[in-house]
């Protein structure tokens, strides 16, 4: 417990890091007077819009310090204070077009966990099944093949799989919607064409790390000793094999938790899915630098998150393990 | 005719030129050598790495850069590679067009001799332009071109071969032909020779083809604007092959120096790095892209007269992806760096040279960096074809290189939204496919064999 904490403590610092360089990117780099004309084009633009356009989104504070101010609010009326610190409240503010951040992020994270993790659950049942099989049948000619298919599937870019999937099943045999979301339960046949994409373009990366995880396993001694007293190469296979090369997938598995419901910004956008991912690429599309900058911040929170979670996981499942 | 040295082929040859000295220095040093000759000594590993010089090869005749008609501000950048590619460059048509159609896609106006105005589908300006009419000549022409380029493809590999194995079955005292099979298909010695003399023997031919049928057809047909999509292609390989090796070569020094400072010194120095590579690997990657994207386009739009001309523009846009780039992932070799050090400080010769007063810096340069070298080179090798798929998804969130420039992710980017038409426009997204796919496949399998030969658990690159 007290392990947990200190590692929770550990993260301020590097949260502080984060917001430090976000703040450099979006306000130091780049005045607000920049953002502004960007925002409101390049031509016919007067510095009075310029200007009505940065107190409009409060971008008309001084950085770091403001010198006309007394006491506490010398810090606390600043862009820094205001658009960065705040965010450690998860405070988001609003975004460059006026809506609630926080609202919007509540509201848009369901939809992406409804494709994460089936897409995350299918798959790791798929690939450690296919990987056990390799594994099993290693040095053999469905090794080598299923080896081969895997680094071949590894190659192609996941933009074909999604535009193949919708190409394949929904554009010629009509089976699912190419894209779009609805409300509720409604909701399950926009699910399926993206968790099907989102497991078969996993498979080769994912079936080859877990073959390789097996045979390490299976090429330690306790193995060859087991085999040794007579047991059966199934029963090694699924009671001593796939128990302790679990530890690793496990754990891998937990890095990614948090962050599966920041969601996949390619299979949301390209399957026009109201989640978090098309959030992001919409904000960065329409250059909303509220939205990316409380993104940026939510992501970082969410892999410290599971870099906690995974040494707790490891004392878990593996008792030879311990916090210190 | 002015040649013109652009940031991202400055770059590149410093890359060719430490590789360069790196064989120059491995030559000598047999430790090093040993690994190779492991990579030489496979199938896969020769036949790999001979798709993957070809693609080189192209890169780098894109990467010789020059302004033909001396330097202006209006006067294109071109490449050695348009220049012997010249044609296919130069033939545009109006719009899209199928491979090797002769008609164009769209259908339009045409006036007829007599007068009369119909709707039909117009001939193209170049593709098929020779035949006289189309329908019935086409299937010939293009078997004939099949023909011509195989049959050119294989007079030159005859011309290549049959002296060597002539030599071959001289020296030895064989007949030409048993001497043909051991260059081809039997291996003799260490070296896996026949992998290497098939492929290039495959490439040749394919090549002849190729070069015969572009010059006479679109071989994967044009896109809206009428290009070539063959050429787009080819030309993307610069594109990518840099994406692939510039990013990790960048933020390479970076990585060594702190990884190693961070695992000898240990204490306050290795706090300070480790939260500096945790911070920035805790921000997530796209989102960091996406940010450090939109600012530089803010900084473009502001110094836009900076910018003399759409190459450099185009050119500095991909540089400052692959230092981006490589901000976002070069954490990972760091962490990697620091751990094998961490166990290289601990080894009887460091301790020694230490306790003969050995200082750190000498120590670090001349006992740690060495012995870390392989993780850096593997670690290469593994993140190459990563960051050519990468591109191609960066380009769809559009905040891959510049749209203007020619690569496979603006391809698939541009190509998306013609999958909707009907009828569909798909020659675009295939001929991007093919050519990325087998860049990223040669580049696994080589990468896989490369990790193979610098593994030392499996005790094989010793041989």
């Amino acid at each position: 417990m007290a392990y947990i904490v200190r590692r929770a403590l550990y993260a301020i610092p590097i949260l502080i890091g984060v917001n430090i360089i976000t703040f450099v990117l979006f306000f130091v780099l780049n005045s607000p007077d920049d953002m502004a004309r960007l925002h409101l084009g390049t031509k016919h633009v007067t510095p009075e819009a310029i200007s009505a356009w940065k107190h409009e989104h409060g971008y008309d504070k001084p950085l770091l310090f403001n010198a006309r101010r007394d006491g506490i609010e010398a810090l606390t009326d600043t862009i820094f204070f205001r658009n960065s610190a705040r965010l450690f409240a998860f405070d988001f503010g609003l975004s460059d077009s006026g809506r609630d951040i926080g609202h919007d992020i509540a509201q848009r994270m369901w939809p992406s966990l409804a494709i994460a993790v089936p897409t995350l659950l299918v798959g790791l049942a798929i690939n450690i099944t296919l990987a056990l099989m390799l594994a099993l049948f290693r040095a053999t000619y469905l090794d080598f093949w299923g080896v081969v298919i895997a680094v071949a599937m590894m190659s192609i870019s996941s933009l074909f799989y999604i535009i193949g999937g919708q190409f394949l099943l929904g554009k010629l045999l009509h089976l699912v919607p190419i894209s779009g979301y609805d409300t509720g339960a409604a909701a399950w046949k926009f699910l399926v064409l993206p968790v099907i994409v989102g497991v078969i373009s996993g498979i080769g990366s994912g079936v080859r790390w877990y073959r390789t995880l097996f045979l390490e396993e299976i090429g330690k001694d306790y193995v060859r000793t087991a085999r040794a007293k007579g047991l059966g190469e199934m029963r090694l296979m699924f009671a001593h094999v796939l128990r302790n090369a679990l530890i690793p997938i496990l754990t891998g598995v937990v890095v990614i938790l948090p962050l599966l419901f920041m969601g996949s910004l390619l299979v949301e956008s390209f399957f026009g899915i109201p989640g978090l991912g098309s959030y992001t690429i919409d904000a960065i599309n329409r250059q909303d630098f509220a939205i990316v900058r409380s993104m940026v911040f939510l992501g970082s929170v969410m892999y410290i998150l599971g870099l906690i979670l995974t040494d707790v996981s490891y004392t878990l499942v593996d008792p030879r393990v311990r916090l210190s | 005719m002015t040649p013109v040295l652009l940031w991202t082929d400055l770059l590149l040859f410093v890359l060719l030129g430490g590789i360069a000295l790196f064989v120059w220095h491995a030559r000598r040093h047999d430790h090093l050598r040993r690994p190779w000759r492991y990579v030489a000594g496979s199938r896969v590993g020769m036949a790999t790495a001979v798709i993957l010089s070809a693609y080189v090869v192209i890169g780098v005749l894109d990467s010789l850069h020059f302004q033909p008609h001396g330097g202006k501000a209006s006067d294109d950048v071109l490449s050695l590679f348009d220049w012997l590619v010249g044609d296919l460059r130069e033939h545009q048509e109006k719009t899209y067009s199928a491979p090797f159609s002769a008609w164009l896609y769209a259908k339009e106006s045409i006036e007829q001799p007599d007068g009369t105005i119909v709707r039909a589908y117009p001939r193209l300006r170049w593709g098929g332009a020779a035949l006289r009419d189309p329908r019935r000549e086409r299937g010939a022409d293009i078997a004939r071109r099949v023909g011509l380029g195989a049959g050119a493809a294989l007079l030159l590999l005859a011309a290549l071969y049959l002296p060597l194995a002539w030599r071959i079955a001289r020296r030895d005292g064989v007949s030409l032909g048993a001497a043909l099979h051991g260059l081809f298909i039997r291996r003799r010695g260490r070296v896996a020779w026949p992998a290497f003399h098939l492929t290039m023997a495959v490439l040749v031919v394919s090549a002849g083809v190729l070069i015969a049928l572009a010059a006479g057809y679109h071989v994967f047909g044009t896109d809206k604007v009428g290009e070539d999509v063959f050429y787009q292609a080819l030309k993307s390989i610069r594109t990518g092959l840099l994406i692939g090796t510039l990013t990790t070569l960048v933020m390479l020094p970076a990585a060594l120096l702190l990884g190693i400072l961070a695992g000898y010194y240990r204490g306050w120095i290795d706090d300070l790095i480790q939260y500096l590579y945790t911070t920035l690997s805790s921000i997530p990657g796209v989102l960091l892209i996406a940010a450090a994207i939109l600012m530089l386009q803010v900084y473009m739009a502001e110094h836009a007269a900076e910018f003399d001309s759409l190459a450099r523009r185009a050119d500095l846009r991909l540089l400052f992806l692959c230092v981006i780039l490589g901000i976002t992932s070069w954490t990972t070799l760091c962490r990697l760096l620091r751990g094998e050090t961490l166990k290289l400080r601990e080894l009887e010769y460091v301790q020694a040279a230490r306790a003969f007063g050995v200082r750190g810096p000498a120590i670090l340069s001349r006992h740690i960096l060495p012995n870390v070298m392989h993780i850096v080179l593997i670690s290469i090798v593994l993140d190459f074809s990563g960051l050519v798929l990468a591109e191609a998804v960066l380009a769809y969130v559009n905040i891959g290189v510049d749209p203007t420039m020619n690569s496979w992710g603006n391809m698939i980017n541009s190509a998306r939204l013609e999958l909707a038409r009907e009828p569909i426009v798909w020659w675009s997204l295939a001929a991007a496919f093919v050519f990325m796919f087998v860049l990223v496949l040669a580049a696994n399998l080589f990468a896989d064999v490369v990790r193979d030969a610098f593994d030392p658990r499996l005790g094989r690159g010793r041989g």
